[in-house]
Formats: C-alpha cells, structure tokens, sequence
C-alpha cells in the first residue's frame, strides 16, 4: 500500500480486500471477542447451570458502564494524566467498581426476580424482560434519557503504527482484559473445585445435589460472576462506544444471544468460537457491505443451526 | 347458548358480569369515539387502541395460547404497514394498490414466520426467543438501511384512497361524515373482524391442540399430534395477523416508519399490554391494550397533575414524575406474571 500514491488509491472497497483481508480485519474483531465472550459466558453458564435464560442480562451491560460513568469524575487525575500506568490503574479501578456494582445487583436481581420462577421458562422469559424495562427505566430516572459521553483515557486514545498496520490503543488493551478475563475464567472452570463443580452441575444437576452440594448457592454464585462479568463487559463496549444509553446492554444482547445460539448454550468455549466467529463475519462484512452486518450474523445463526440444531458445542442436555 | 355468544363470539363469551360490562363499555366507546369524543387526538388514540388490540391479540395467540415467545412480532406488523406503504406510496393511492402491499406483506409475514419456525421451534421454545429477538434486529436495521426502498428512518409518508382522506366528505342527508371519519370506522371494522377470527381460532378443535401442546407437550405428541406443525400454524397465524394490524396502522396514519411499527420499545409495550391485561385469555387483549393506549397518552399527564399538586411533600414528586409512567408499568408487569398470570381479565373472571 505505501508503494501506491495518493492518486491511485483503490477505487473501490473490494480493491483493498487482498490487502486487508488477512491480519487487521481479523485483528480489529479482537476487542469485540473480548466483550462477547465475556458477556455471553456468563449468560450461557446461568442458563447451563440452572435452566434460567436471564433476557434482563443486558441490563447488567448498561449498569456496568453507568457505574463506571459515575466514577469517572472521581478519578480524573488518574484518567487524564498522560501516562499508561496510572490510565490502567484508573481503569482497572472502574472494572473492579463495576464488577462489584453489578454482581451485588446480581444477586438482588436473582432473589427478587428470578427465584420465584424456577423452572417455569415462559414466565422466566417474562420476567427478567420486565426486570429490564424496570432496570433500563431506573437508569433513564437516574440518568436521563440522552445519551452521556464516557471519554477514553488519555493514553489509550490514539493508535500504535506496526508498519503499515495502525491499530488503535485501547483495542489493544480491549484484546487483553477480553483475554485475561476469559483465560482466568477457563482456570477457574477447569482448575478449580468451584470449577469442577459448576461444570458438574451443568452435566447433571441432579447428581451433585445428590452428592451434597446446595447447586441452588452454587447458582446464585454463578449468576453473580455472570452479572459482574456483564458489567464488565459494559464498561469496555462503553469506553470502545464512548457513549452510553440506558438501552446500549439490549443492543449489545442480539449480538450476544447469536453469539450463545452459535455456541450451544450452556457451553463455556462454545461461546468464545460463536464470539470469533460473528465478530469475525461482523466485521468483514462490515467493511465490505455495511448495511449488510448484523443479516450476516443471522446468516451465519441459521447456517449452523442447519448443520447442527443445538448450536456448535450443546452441554445442557435439557 | 345465545347466538351472540355462539356465532359471533366462538362459544368463548366473557365470563362474568364486570368483565362484560367492560368489553361492552371498550366497544362502544371505540364504536362511537367520533361522536363521544370530539377532536383529533381522542380519534388518534381510539384509533390506536384498535389496531393495538389486533396486534396484542395475536401476539396472545403466540404467548397464552401456544406457549411460545417471540420478540418478532413488531417485525411482523413493520411487515404489514411497510407492504401497504411502499405499495400506496409506489403506485398511488388506489385501494388496488393497498390490496396489492396488503397481500404482499401478507405472503412475506408468513413465509418468514414459516422459515424462523422451522429453525427454531425444533429445538426448544427458549432458542425461539433469542432466534426471533435477533432476526427481529436485523430486520428492523435492515428496514433503515434499505432507505430508496424504504424511506430508512424517516420512513415513508402516502396519501390513502379518495374515500379516506381528510378532505373528503360524504353527506348523507342532513349528515356530513368527513374521510378522516370513514377511516377510522375503516381500521374500527377491520380490528372486530380480525378480533372475531382470532376468537374463532382459539376456540377451534385447532386451538384447543394448541392449548393441549403449552399445558403439556409429551402428552399431545403422544396423542399423535405433530408439535412442530401445529406451533408453525400457529406462529404463521399470528404473524398474519400482526401484518394486518400493522396494514390498519399505515391507513391510520398515512405513514410508516421504523420507530412506530419495527422498534423494540413497541415489542415490550405489546408483551406489557398481553401480560397485564392477561395472558391466554384474548379479551386480556382488549383490556390491556386500551390501558396501555391510555396510560400512554393520558396518565403522563395525570402523573404531571399529581406531581404538581404533591410539590412541597416530599418523594411523591418524584414518584409521580410523569417520565416515570413506563418504570411503574414495568413494576406491574413483574407483579402481574408473579401474582395474576391470568391478568385483570384472570381478576374479574366469576365474580
């Protein structure tokens, strides 16, 4: 590209597909990887574990990031000063607050809303659709109806050169936290006795409870992680926004639920296959036909959902 | 049994005495609006309650009566007012060109509902849910994007046949009925029919597999009666429906666009007018989409009313706040599915 001068410059979009198609589209998909998979881990492991499809889970999406909003101010210092250690610290900090906002309203969420209707799917559907409406109404009564603006830090705006490749900052510091996240999440799963027993129970409810474990206090647990992580989640899709509505966690949630209908629902890496394949599909044909991105996706749902009915990796066997 | 309560109403009366005496009050205060209540704004919102009541009452199809949940269903009535749109706005306001989008919408409703529900009522009722939640997105992105066919988000504004224009009047003697008027009886007429047709359809032997199929899935299909088939009818039925309802809301308004017929808002106001006014039920329908209309345009200000009054209590200001009208709804939703399943028409059964 750099051997081209500015007069030759591709006349089309298509022109510059060899060029691009190989790292950076795949690259610029990362960040949302992170936030998917994120997101929709904890959506699909609630579902896995306990049956309950929580449609509310995208309130926790906006809670999060408000959250974060609200402590921006607090931390200004932090945010503005032009160095990338006190940027990650201060980010750091509104993850961490947010986490802990979400999860508490989690579990609040989970005792008021959902416990009532174990095991009743239709008003479990209804129910967390009204926890939304109240979630998304508490947020415009707090906050307005406009949209409110969540500045970047200093040292994530901007973007590093590799080359003929620029890439902006805080996708790079997207892909990692998305990275960490999902690695820490997979050791706890994987690693852990907690782990052992959330996939455990995801298998055959039965048996654990069975064998003596409260899978009810597990559940409760599981769907606090699930709503912090959401909320987490919020906070990087709102700093990649860099604006936030109250309806910003339902936008996020079409993209999730493919992305857990992709992956087979209860399935923990099924869901970060589905989060890399509809970022992926997202933003090719984003680029190449932009009116066309979000119909890909369900292209893609329906493709699979041909191949396999379940979704690519089914766990929950009901 | 009557002939009102056999013929017309499929054998599925109201129950009970406060009940009817509700519907009544609703029908005739619908069926009279032009003269009951003068100026525009009162037609526009009796006007809105009836196609409102088509639209939720197919929706209750779908939610009370099959036990499956869509969030397509406003994709469905978009379906219905674009297709009378564009055909109106394309070849001129002829009511040839309304049957035309009419018959159209109709044909892609259905074939689409054919197509998700083969997809998804395979497997299970919840990938329903988010299957129709996504296509519903895409479709309603899709709508604003597609702008020359569609107007994109300024949607598309038409004029409707001669008949049905403001402009025109029609004397009969010493009556003089204007063509706003005639329309409204227009979407009136058509939202009773198509009210009556789904009440036909429920009580049908079909309906009753239905209801057989949500209360107990294992025990219809070992009757020997296909799930997948029934559901799709029924699915294909209610998307029908909605399009029809969303033909009366293009001749109601002389526009379409995506934020009155495809956005989300509308899909939980529709799941908000089944839930309270009861779900399975049909005439819930009826109740719950004339108190939403109502809340919606009437209770802001009674809200700001109070809200005024209360300004030296404290908390009740904000509590009466007239942009808080939707959270309390949304309280009453969450009640209403915890407590009365059968919303208020469950409440004033048999009494």
């Amino acid at each position: 590209m750099t051997a081209r001068g500015a007069d030759s410059l591709p006349l089309h979009h298509r022109d510059l597909l060899p060029v691009l198609l190989v790292p950076a589209v795949a690259l610029a998909a990362l960040p949302l990887v992170g936030s998917f998979s994120t997101i929709a881990s904890g959506l699909t492991l609630v579902f896995g574990l306990m049956d309950v499809l929580n449609f509310g889970h995208g309130a926790f999406i906006s809670i999060g990031a408000y959250a974060a909003a609200v402590l921006v101010p607090s931390l200004a210092g932090f945010l503005h000063a032009d160095s990338l250690f006190y940027n990650l610290v201060a980010l750091l900090a509104l993850i961490a607050v947010a986490m802990v906002v979400t999860g508490l309203l989690g579990y609040a969420f989970e005792r008021i809303i959902i416990m009532p209707v174990y095991g009743q799917h239709l008003k479990q559907i209804l129910v967390t659709v009204g926890g939304l409406i109240v979630a998304e109404q508490i947020l415009v009564a707090i906050f307005g109806p406009v949209q409110i603006a969540l500045t970047l830090p200093t040292a994530f705006r901007g973007a590093l050169v590799f080359g003929d490749v620029a890439i902006e900052r805080y996708r790079l510091i997207a892909v990692v936290v998305g990275l960490l996240v999902f690695a820490i999440m997979l050791l706890v799963l994987n690693r852990t006795r907690i782990g052992l027993l959330i996939r455990a129970g995801v298998e055959n409810g039965e048996m654990v409870e069975a064998l003596g474990y409260h899978i009810r206090r597990l559940f409760v647990g599981v769907f606090m992680a699930g709503s912090a992580l959401a909320g987490l989640g919020g906070v990087m899709w709102g700093f990649y926004r860099e604006t936030l509505t109250p309806a910003m966690g339902m936008d996020v949630m079409v993209l999730v639920f493919i992305v857990v209908v992709i992956g087979g629902l209860g399935s923990v890496g099924g869901c970060f296959i589905g989060a890399l394949l509809v970022a992926v599909v997202a933003n090719y044909t984003g680029f190449l036909a932009p009116k066309l991105a979000l119909v890909s996706n369900i292209l893609l749902m329906a493709l699979i959902l041909l191949w396999r009915s379940r979704g690519l990796y089914p766990v929950a066997k009901r | 049994m009557s002939p009102l309560g056999g013929i017309i109403l499929s054998g599925n009366p109201p129950r009970g005495v406060a009940l009817s005496l509700i519907l009544l009050a609703i029908l005739l205060g619908l069926a009279l609006a032009p003269v009951l209540f003068p100026g525009m704004e009162a037609l526009n919102v009796a006007a809105k309650i009836c196609y409102f009541v088509v639209l939720a009452a197919s929706y209750d199809l779908l939610l009370g009566y099959t036990g499956i949940v869509s969030f397509a269903h406003t994709m469905f009535f978009g379906i219905g007012g674009y297709g009378a749109g564009i055909a109106l706005y394309n070849f001129g306001p002829s009511w040839g060109a309304l049957v035309l989008g009419t018959g159209a919408a109709l044909a892609a409703a259905v074939a689409l509902a054919l197509v998700i529900g083969l997809f998804s009522l395979r497997v299970r009722a919840i990938f329903f849910a988010m299957i129709t939640l996504a296509v519903a997105s895409a479709f309603s992105v899709l709508a604003s994007q597609l702008s020359t066919f569609t107007g994109g988000e300024d949607g598309r504004t038409f004029r409707l046949p001669e008949v049905l224009r403001p402009t025109f009047h029609f004397s009969a003697g010493p009556l003089t009925v204007s063509g706003r008027v005639l329309a409204y009886y227009f979407v009136f007429t058509a939202s009773v029919v198509l009210f009556l047709l789904l009440l036909r359809v429920v009580n049908s032997p079909f309906g009753r597999v239905l209801q057989a199929i949500r209360d107990n899935e294992f025990r219809a299909e070992a009757l020997g009666y296909r799930i997948v088939i029934y559901r799709s009818i029924g699915n294909c039925l209610a998307a029908a429906a909605a399009a029809l309802a969303g033909v009366l809301s293009a001749v109601w308004l002389r526009y379409t666009g995506p934020a009155v017929t495809l956005s989300f808002d509308i899909m939980l106001d529709i799941l908000l007018m089944v839930v309270i006014g009861g779900m399975g039920t049909l005439y819930g329908a009826v109740i719950g989409a004339a108190i939403f209309v109502l809340a919606e345009t009437y209770l802001q200000n009674v809200m700001a009313m109070i809200s005024h009054a209360t300004a030296d209590v404290p908390l009740l200001p904000l509590i009466f706040n007239p942009d808080r009208w939707l959270l309390w709804l949304g309280v009453l939703f969450v009640l209403s599915v915890y407590f009365f399943p059968l919303g208020v028409v469950g409440r004033l059964w048999r009494r």
